[in-house]
């Protein structure tokens, strides 16, 4: 089946089984391994991707169901060969110990900011309660995360 | 190859139903898919309901409150008359999954799984919703307790999908609480869940009661009994304690590898003992 979306800022259309699992047709059909596949079973976040700017886990979505959809993964954050400020605060904050949890978390982060500029931190962990990290206790993720709306909070008000 | 087909409109979607009437029907596709790629279940053809947007509709008539069933967890929480008219259901749906598979998952999917778990479905036969089932013949409304027959059984017949969820607005209660125990606070299952609804006189006594449990039976549990025992009562350690007992009496819980029975049996009716903090702190009014 032809499947056509837009893919990280770019008119996309791909020729595969419509129930094909939308994770596997992004990692291997379109080569975009940044997105993970860990449980298959929408616990653990690690396929997390934006579907309309929205958190979806694409380890539980036919491709059909992409037919149309405007998709961000964690290849598409980067504007300009500049990293998205939430990527940015990972970095600094030693936000990623193995990184496989980091995509989705990252995704989440910037669906949650993007819905609440200036959450709390029991918000953010609220926000990112979707996605298990087994490395890090989440401690500098949740710093990541504040350091991240403070950064995009600045650019705003330039 | 598995044909995958996103019907536009309810018209459309008989139109598929005729040309592969074997295929399986889903919204949100947390339940099914996860079913389906973990090679548990394998349907002839999916039609996804997802783009549907008459489904997805809230809106009140009368009394009552319609939900789409295709409206989403997320979009649910989002909803002004959902949280401030039925909020023991909010609540409820609060605490659903995670944010993803809120943003995927929708309501009449919760209610069609008829999980013993799903935490949608205790709140929602305390109000004694009623769930709209639709067929290119027509629709006929049937009560939820009718509804699910069984875990992971519903009476929805070949061709007939559930198309909303009716509330009526629960007057008079001046107490709307769920409260959901799980191994952990987020992607958990309910090990036990409970939603009461009080109607409570100023002076702290409960005229009326309406109690429903999850992961305790089959189906949700229901305690007329208990209900019963409070009516009248001032709300209080002591006749909290009483219903309790009838509620552990009353369970038939299982053991599986999130809890035995027994433990299950025990905070079935703890949840109700903690109406009292509830009430003082005035959280769910």
């Amino acid at each position: 089946m032809k499947i056509s979306f837009y893919l990280n800022g770019k008119d996309t259309c791909v020729d595969v089984p419509a129930d094909r699992k939308l994770v596997s047709v992004l990692r291997e059909d379109l080569e975009l391994t940044g997105t993970k596949e860990g449980c298959g079973a929408g616990e653990c976040g690690a396929c997390t991707i934006l579907v309309d700017g929205h958190v979806r886990l694409s380890c539980l979505m036919t491709a059909a169901q992409a037919q149309g959809r405007r998709i961000t993964t964690i290849e598409g954050l980067a504007e300009n060969g500049k990293v998205h400020p939430v990527q940015e605060a990972f970095i600094e904050n030693g936000a990623v110990q193995c990184g496989f949890c980091t995509p989705g978390m990252v995704l989440a982060a910037v669906d949650l900011l993007d819905r609440n500029p200036d959450p709390t931190r029991e918000q953010i962990r609220e926000g990112l309660s979707g996605n298990l990290c087994r490395c890090s206790g989440y401690v500098k993720i949740v710093d990541a995360v504040e350091a991240a709306a403070g950064k995009i909070g600045r650019g705003k008000s330039r | 190859m598995r044909e995958v087909i996103l019907p536009g409109s309810i018209e459309e979607l008989w139109r598929c139903l005729d040309d592969k009437p074997q295929a399986s029907v889903y919204a949100g596709g947390t339940d099914l898919l996860v079913k389906m790629y973990n090679g548990l279940f394998d349907p002839e053809a999916l039609i996804c309901l997802d783009r549907i947007e008459e489904l997805k509709e809230v809106g009140e008539q009368g009394g009552s409150i319609r939900i789409g069933a295709c409206a989403t967890h997320s979009g649910l929480l989002e909803d002004p008359l959902v949280r401030k008219r039925l909020p023991a259901l909010w609540k409820a749906i609060g605490g659903i999954g995670s944010p993803p598979v809120r943003n995927m998952g929708t309501i009449g999917g919760n209610i069609c799984t008829a999980s013993p778990a799903g935490d949608t479905l205790p709140p929602l036969y305390a109000m004694k919703a009623e769930v709209e089932l639709l067929s290119r013949e027509g629709s006929r409304r049937v009560p939820i307790p009718e509804f699910i027959t069984g875990p992971g059984a519903t009476c929805l017949k070949r061709a007939e999908i559930l198309s909303a969820v009716w509330v009526k607005k629960p007057e008079g209660y001046n107490l709307h609480h769920f409260e959901k125990v799980g191994l952990r606070s987020a992607l958990a299952c309910s090990v036990v869940s409970m939603a009461a609804l009080l109607r409570l006189r100023p002076e702290g006594i409960v005229e009326k009661a309406a109690l429903a449990w999850g992961s305790v039976a089959p189906t949700v549990f229901r305690c007329p009994e208990a209900e019963e025992a409070l009516a009248g009562k001032p709300l209080c350690a002591e006749s909290l304690s009483k219903a309790a007992e009838l509620v552990r009496d009353g369970v038939s819980p299982i053991s599986d590898l999130r809890a035995d029975a027994d433990y299950r049996r025990a905070v079935a009716g703890n949840l109700l003992l903690r109406l009292v903090d509830i009430a003082d702190e005035g959280k769910g009014r």
